[in-house]
């Protein structure tokens, strides 16, 4: 099993670098239309992209908590035979989901760009995924720590949203485009939520795990921004569509409940002593380097998501590069740096490998930390214009609006391409120690 | 209970449209309300524009752009495609103007 769980990091690592690899493209391509519009047009092109980090992230949050469930739940049957067949659908999925887009087979919806049929394959893994985690969670002990709760949340709300996101196949739901709109982006604004549950977990396993200390997940703080995380994921996917005219209480729910956010603000600035007494002893661990970073993410992203989340300031950022700003800084500045975090404990990266492995792995930790901030804030000031342009000057011709736009975004083109340089350095790094890994049988997870 | 705004059921013509829209990955590069990517402009209303209209949208989805590739499409795509666009059109307006904003942040849309 554990070859198989480090061959399934490894496929997840793949995933990071093709999601790099076609992002850069990408981007070129949004600058340089006519050079690829009769090879590879930007909406063949975005998928790849998209889908890529998608599944980088899906799939390194569920091979995390397979590794771990088995340290944590040791001695109590582990349904690996599902843990298998989870892992056989889900990469079987995902070729067929690129080889759908190299033959230009598309589903055209947000996130899930590629024919439908696949969502099949991709639900039948996840059902085994939830046999095996739940087979074993639920012959444990009742009394476990916020990290299991967070697993077994975000494992189960995927399971719901991503059927919930397949609803538009019954005409009832698509007969109204009001309300395919809002069942579309309830389902996957909820869906972030639970892929974050399953990634915050590993975060609160590791900071256990490097700590030593076990009532970091069992005090009733973790437990109260547990429940927060929860609602929040059930209720605030309203700011996405908060200019839809759809139902008064979607916004007045998601808008009271997104202030609720304040408290993880306010709960990181009381904290900030604290953290920076734990980086002092902790700091020449890999793992905890990268746990650093999305705690630093958490806070600018969140800042971001408040602002956001109030309708009369969402009127001038919604539709801008500010979403883009928010989206990619969460999707790298959090959940790529937990990942990381989480495969360099399971590779055990601080107690092997050589010098200039680890120097290059620093390295990559830095550029890739400095480009992002470059890279998040050109998309804001990006976002700032696009959203004064067409709200406060109304100009409403769509080239006028990106002629200032594009300018801040080249910008955005160079720290992306360094951005990418870095991350995928760490990710080479680390699919070495996995090759290195899977060469010694003994070594276990 | 998520819209209190009825609309019309659509025709065939617009589901064939929203297959079409599917299919091409159409939103890749271009929003309805302000969702999808930022490549094309966001097209919620583009059928109602006065200065844009269904003539204007045509004529794009047939030529393309030097952005835009062209899609090869028929004239029954091209006019499903159209009606695709009326009936989201039809739905709502993509843009918040300044009055529909409440003294709490909050907006008081057509539909309440």
């Amino acid at each position: 099993m554990q070859a198989l769980y480090k061959g399934f990091i490894g496929f997840a690592l793949i995933l990071l670098l093709m999601g790099l690899f076609f992002g850069v493209i990408a981007a070129i391509a949004f600058f340089k239309p006519d050079y690829f519009l009769h090879m590879m047009p930007f909406q063949q092109l975005r998928p790849f992209h998209v889908s890529a980090v998608l599944f980088w992230i899906i799939s390194g949050a569920a091979g995390s908590i397979l590794v771990f469930k088995k340290n944590v739940f040791h001695g109590l049957p582990q349904k690996n035979i599902f843990g298998i067949a989870f892992i056989v659908l889900w990469v079987v999925s995902i070729l067929l989901i690129f080889l759908s887009y190299c033959f230009e087979q598309f589903g055209g919806r947000e996130y899930w760009e590629f024919p439908p049929v696949l969502n099949v394959i991709i639900l039948l893994a996840w059902i085994c995924l939830m046999i095996s985690f739940f087979g074993t969670v639920l012959k444990a002990a009742k009394d476990q720590p916020v990290y299991v709760w967070m697993w077994s949340t975000g494992i189960l709300f995927f399971f719901f949203t991503f059927t919930e996101q397949n609803l538009w196949h019954i005409p009832w739901f698509r007969n109204s485009f009001l309300k395919e709109m809002t069942i579309q982006w309830k389902s996957n604004g909820s869906m972030v939520g639970a892929w974050n549950q399953m990634i915050y977990g590993t975060a609160v396993y590791l900071m256990v795990k490097i700590s030593g200390d076990e009532t970091i997940a069992k005090n009733k703080k973790a437990y109260f921004f547990y429940f927060l995380g929860l609602t929040n994921l059930i209720f605030n996917w309203g700011h996405h569509i908060y200019n839809v005219p759809a139902a008064a209480w979607i916004r007045d729910v998601s808008y009271l409940i997104s202030m609720t956010e304040w408290l993880i603000v306010i709960s990181i600035i009381q904290g900030f002593k604290n953290k920076l007494e734990e980086s002092r002893k902790f700091t020449y661990l890999l793992t905890y380097k990268f746990l650093l970073a999305s705690e630093f993410w958490v806070f600018m992203n969140l800042l971001l998501a408040l602002f956001m989340s109030v309708p009369a300031i969402n009127r001038y950022t919604h539709g801008t590069h500010i979403t883009v700003a928010h989206a990619m800084g969460t999707t790298i500045g959090i959940n790529t740096m937990i990942l990381l975090g989480s495969i360099a404990y399971i590779l055990k990266m601080d107690a092997g490998g050589s010098k200039k492995l680890r120097m290059d792995v620093k390295a990559g930790y830095w550029l890739s930390q400095i480009s992002l901030l470059v890279f998040w804030l050109a998309l804001i000031i990006a976002g700032i214009i696009k959203g004064y342009q067409m709200q406060v000057l109304h100009v409403t011709v769509f080239s006028k609006v990106m002629a200032p736009v594009l300018e801040v975004l080249k910008i955005f083109l160079y720290s992306g391409i360094t951005l990418a340089i870095g991350i995928a350095v760490i990710a080479v790094c680390m699919l070495r120690f996995v090759s290195a890994s899977l060469l010694n049988a003994s070594d276990e997870l | 209970m998520y819209s209190n705004k009825t609309s019309e059921t659509p025709s065939a013509h617009v589901t064939k449209g929203l297959a079409i829209w599917q299919s091409k990955n159409c939103q890749a590069c271009h929003q309805l309300y302000g969702l999808g990517g930022y490549m094309g402009p966001d097209l919620t209303n583009i059928i109602s524009d006065s200065i844009k209209g269904p003539a204007y949208a045509s004529t794009f989805i047939k030529a393309g752009t030097a952005k835009m590739p062209k899609f090869n499409l028929s004239v029954n795509e091209v006019n499903d495609l159209v009606a695709f666009l009326t009936w989201v059109d039809q739905s709502g307006h993509s843009a918040v103007t300044e009055d529909k904003v409440t003294p709490l942040g909050n907006y008081k849309l057509d539909s309440q």
